[in-house]
């Protein structure tokens, strides 16, 4: 489980988080939703320690992420996180972009890591792009090869930063039906996304975030279809027409 | 087999020829391994490090640049001499060449590790890989590859330019051709044979770093 208690993170004079409250259980999905510069981004980033906190606390399992003495890279292990680019290994095929972390991270045998990179690319429908280079691919492939990237260090958690938002709208559905799949596999994420419809769909949990704050929290039919908040309200239809 | 003034060139010279071939090859390559290696450690401290390393780095560097090769060459070799610890030329001409081949190399290598995106090392770090495991696996092979074009033209230019250690005394190819010159009195075909030589090793190559350049760029 993740539990977020009063966190706050500020980029010099501007505080981007002001004390945020969230728990994630075991095999939920919980999206996060807002304009840009809520703050949805750079909680996944404090999550997983990319960004230190000012204050506050973040546990992943028993993990506290933000003491000194947390080792950062092991925590790394537990929380596959995939962004807005997909930030291929252009030098590494695709096998071998998957294949590299369990390797050297995990420290499997290269017949290990290799055997669990086909097993995670298959999963996400690359089965038949094992020896291509990355750059010869689409945006969804590319993004779907960083989804397998991440499952190949067989995480406890992913972290998907608005995975979506820099592909070609053609190629945003493969894309959420890979994420689809891994909702349906009972795996536990946080989703930072534009998708409402997508979010409405797949989500135990919405929060919508505003300047920094959690101004909304709930179950998608109480956030998405009948927000109590003004500011929750004004977001939705500025984003559904 | 005289020695005697102004023998024709015969082919009795070939061992000669090719023991300046070999040990122009030897230099270039000594040269073009370690500066590569300490181009590598520079061009990466310098593209980690502050302004204040960097200025103090740099202007070593630019001094190794800017001053011509056969002077940096004369001044090391007749000082090493002069302070008492005479040099094999082999070892003084291969210690300045490196070091102006680093000069060189650690500027390409350091645009070759900025080119790589900070959210490429973000993603790697976000693996769980290490500081080092992403120098090591993402770092340093995407970096060099995009600057491996600008790290063979300076490779050819350190063959080229390690003829200049034939004026501390190594028994390199244009040395040896000197040599001959004198013995022959032929400067004309031992010249253009000489240029031969280093033309038919450049030119292939500039070649393929130029075919390299054009399938990156697709």
């Amino acid at each position: 489980m993740i539990k977020i208690r009063g966190v706050h993170k500020s980029f010099g004079d501007l505080e981007v988080l002001k004390g945020i409250d969230l728990d994630v259980n075991k095999g939920e999905v919980v999206s996060i939703i807002g304009g840009s510069g809520s703050g949805k981004s750079t909680l996944l980033y404090c999550i997983n320690a990319i960004e230190p906190i000012n204050s506050g606390q973040i546990i992943v399992d028993d993990i506290d992420v933000h003491n000194k003495k947390t080792n950062k890279n092991k925590l790394r292990e537990k929380l596959g996180m995939v962004f807005q680019q997909w930030n291929s290994f252009p030098h590494l095929t695709v096998l071998e972009n998957a294949a590299l972390a369990p390797e050297v991270v995990r420290g499997l045998s290269k017949k290990d890591a290799i055997e669990i990179a086909k097993k995670e690319l298959s999963h996400v429908g690359l089965g038949d792009k094992f020896n291509e280079y990355p750059t010869r691919m689409s945006g969804g492939q590319q993004q779907r090869l960083a989804i397998a990237r991440a499952l190949a260090m067989e995480p406890s958690y992913m972290l998907f930063d608005e995975v979506t938002s820099a592909l070609d709208p053609e190629l945003v559905g493969e894309v959420l039906d890979t994420l689809r799949l891994l909702r349906d596999d009972g795996m536990t994420m946080i989703c930072v996304t534009h998708e409402i419809a997508f979010a409405k769909e797949v989500s135990d949990k919405v929060a919508f975030f505003h300047q920094g704050i959690i101004e909304e929290m709930g179950t998608p039919t109480e956030v998405l279809e009948n927000p109590k908040k003004e500011r929750t309200q004004q977001f939705l239809s500025k984003v559904l027409h | 087999m005289g020695m005697s003034l102004f023998t024709p060139l015969s082919w009795n010279d070939s061992g000669f020829i090719l023991t300046g071939i070999l040990n122009t090859i030897y230099i270039s390559v000594v040269a073009i391994v370690i500066g590569t290696i300490l181009g590598l450690i520079v061009g990466f401290i310098r593209s980690e490090s502050n302004k204040l390393i960097n200025i103090i780095l740099g202007s070593f560097l630019d001094i190794l640049r800017s001053v011509p090769l056969i002077i940096q060459l004369i001044l090391f070799s007749t000082y090493i001499g002069a302070m008492g610890h005479p040099l094999d030329p082999f070892v003084a001409g291969s210690i300045i060449l490196s070091l102006y081949t680093m000069a060189f190399m650690s500027e390409v290598f350091r645009s070759g590790f900025q080119s790589v995106p900070n959210s490429m090392q973000i993603a790697a770090r976000s693996l769980g890989m290490t500081y080092w495991q992403t120098v090591r696996y993402i770092r340093i092979p995407i970096g060099m590859r995009a600057v491996f074009p600008s790290w063979l033209g300076v490779a050819l230019s350190v063959i080229k330019d390690s003829a200049l250690v034939s004026v501390i005394g190594y028994m390199e190819l244009l040395r040896t051709s000197e040599q001959l010159i004198s013995r022959t009195q032929q400067p004309l075909t031992i010249l253009l044979g000489v240029g031969l030589f280093y033309f038919m090793i450049s030119y292939p190559l500039s070649l393929y770093g130029k075919h390299v350049e054009r399938k990156m760029s697709i």
